[in-house]
């Protein structure tokens, strides 16, 4: 099903060049400048921003939709994507008032910058609410001094500003974390680590260790928990599970065409083994879309503080437990469908790369450490169910 | 009533500092409680005053300090055993 040369929004011709090079990125592992690009170009990259800051002041519902679609034609592009937007809506919504902040989000509006997480490190067993490294002092009272030996920075060689994690003292404890952006010109970043790995391949997870210096300006003015509690725990899951609908998207749309393909050669034949499996595909990923929208929906109208009731909370997780599991059950769907037509590595009807690709999603924050958690803050309130 | 939420706050907070450096008003979750940790202070709450936590006060908030908690507590319901 290509688009035959319709492109006349911005996103369409960010897909367009993502779904052009997005063989190239997976097989060679690379980074998937091309998409980047096209992104920055149609002004993407700072959509977040507000408009009294000089942006477009577009809503995280929107930066959904755009992670789906370019999810449907190249994972990792869409990942840089979900994963940038996750950092820049922890800017917007938490930088405050501070000159330093209100110009950095300048800068990503007029200059397209990308942005990249650093809440990995070695040593904290996977838990980025805690932090072995610190927020070290400066020469002068309003300086400071950071290192880091992160486990994975997703496209940290290519990101123009990091968003590091460091405990706020050397004397603070493991979780009194706080937020610091850190331009990547003038800091030491040094790879200490490859990425070769069975999908998401251009998200280019390297190892890196980090050194820098800044000014206490750069800090954000609010704890990391609550950054973590309000922003970012829920946009990555809403973002995420976006994208990983979109990759499953594409698989059905594979295995619609394959069936489309056999019945023309055979009108009134026969439909393939495996056809009802469509169906169940299709029905599945509807009701996770259908839970997306809703939770897209509850983000917005809940404004501030949207994970302020414990209910919310364990909905946002359950988001993005569920919608892993599900999305990777429906590429699985779908390869049944086609059989060895998607097995294959290649052609119209490969699923390969959508396999590959999507089962990362119960890995990036290992759905059974989110369960556990999830299970205990369930027996503060019961979840929200009900219809009408 | 505080002491007994100091109490129960020292056993399952899982704080970081002695809980006589903890003021009523400290932030418990700057002080190291985190929301697994939490949830067995609001059990333990539940169970030693016989109470269920009112839903609306089912948030950071009402968990944040050894005064809230203690607001949260009073106007809570009592379980009718």
């Amino acid at each position: 099903m290509m688009d035959s040369g319709v492109l006349d929004t911005p996103l369409s011709r960010v897909v367009a060049v993502a779904r052009a090079h997005a063989a190239s990125v997976d097989s060679n592992g690379r980074f998937p400048a091309e998409s980047i690009a096209a992104m920055r170009e149609a002004g993407l990259l700072g959509a977040l921003v507000p408009v009294a800051l000089g942006g477009p002041g577009q809503s995280v519902a929107q930066m959904a939709a755009a992670c789906y679609a370019v999810g449907k034609v190249c994972a990792s592009s869409a990942m840089v994507l979900a994963m940038h937007h996750i950092q820049l809506a922890c800017l917007v919504n938490h930088a405050g008032t501070g000159a330093w902040h209100r110009m950095f989000l300048g800068r990503v509006v007029q200059e397209g910058l990308l942005l990249a997480s650093v809440t990995s490190e070695a040593g904290i067993g996977g838990n980025m609410r805690t932090s072995l490294c610190a927020l070290q002092a400066g020469p002068t009272a309003d300086r400071f001094l950071l290192e880091k030996r992160a486990t994975a920075i997703s496209y940290g060689a290519y990101a123009d500003a990091l968003l590091v994690t460091l405990r706020a003292r050397p004397d603070s404890d493991a979780s009194d974390q706080v937020l610091v952006v850190v331009p990547t010109l003038g800091a030491d970043l040094q790879c200490t680590g490859g990425w070769d790995a069975m999908g998401m391949r251009g998200t280019c997870s390297e190892a890196f260790h980090l050194r820098s210096a800044g000014g206490m300006e750069q800090v954000l003015p609010v704890p990391f928990a609550r950054i973590a509690a309000d922003t970012m725990v829920p946009v990555s899951h809403l973002l995420w599970a976006s994208l990983w609908a979109g990759i499953a998207a594409d698989a059905i749309a594979r295995a619609w065409s394959f069936l489309r393909q056999a019945l023309r050669k055979a009108p009134g034949g026969a439909l393939p083994p495996g056809a009802s499996r469509l169906v169940g595909a299709v029905e599945r990923l509807q009701m996770v879309e259908a839970r997306i929208n809703a939770a897209l929906a509850h983000y917005a109208a809940a404004g501030a503080e949207p994970a302020a009731s414990f209910a919310a909370a364990t909905a946002i997780n359950m988001l993005k437990t569920g919608a892993s599991e599900i999305c990777l059950e429906v590429v699985q769907e779908a390869l049944m469908v086609c059989g060895f037509a998607g097995y294959s590595n290649a052609g119209p009807f490969s699923l390969s790369r959508h396999l590959r690709d999507i089962t990362s999603a119960r890995l990036m924050i290992n759905n059974d450490r989110i369960r556990d958690n999830t299970a205990r803050l369930l027996m503060l309130q019961p979840p929200i169910l009900g219809v009408g | 009533m505080k002491n007994a939420l100091r109490s129960i706050v020292e056993n399952y907070g899982k704080l970081s500092k002695p809980m006589t450096l903890i003021t009523d008003d400290a932030d418990l979750f700057a002080a190291g409680m985190d929301s697994l940790a939490m949830v067995n202070v609001m059990l333990a709450i539940e169970e030693s005053f016989g109470i269920e936590f009112r839903d609306d006060l089912l948030n950071r908030a009402s968990f944040s300090s050894i005064s809230a908690l203690e607001h949260a507590v009073r106007s809570s319901h009592t379980i009718v055993s």
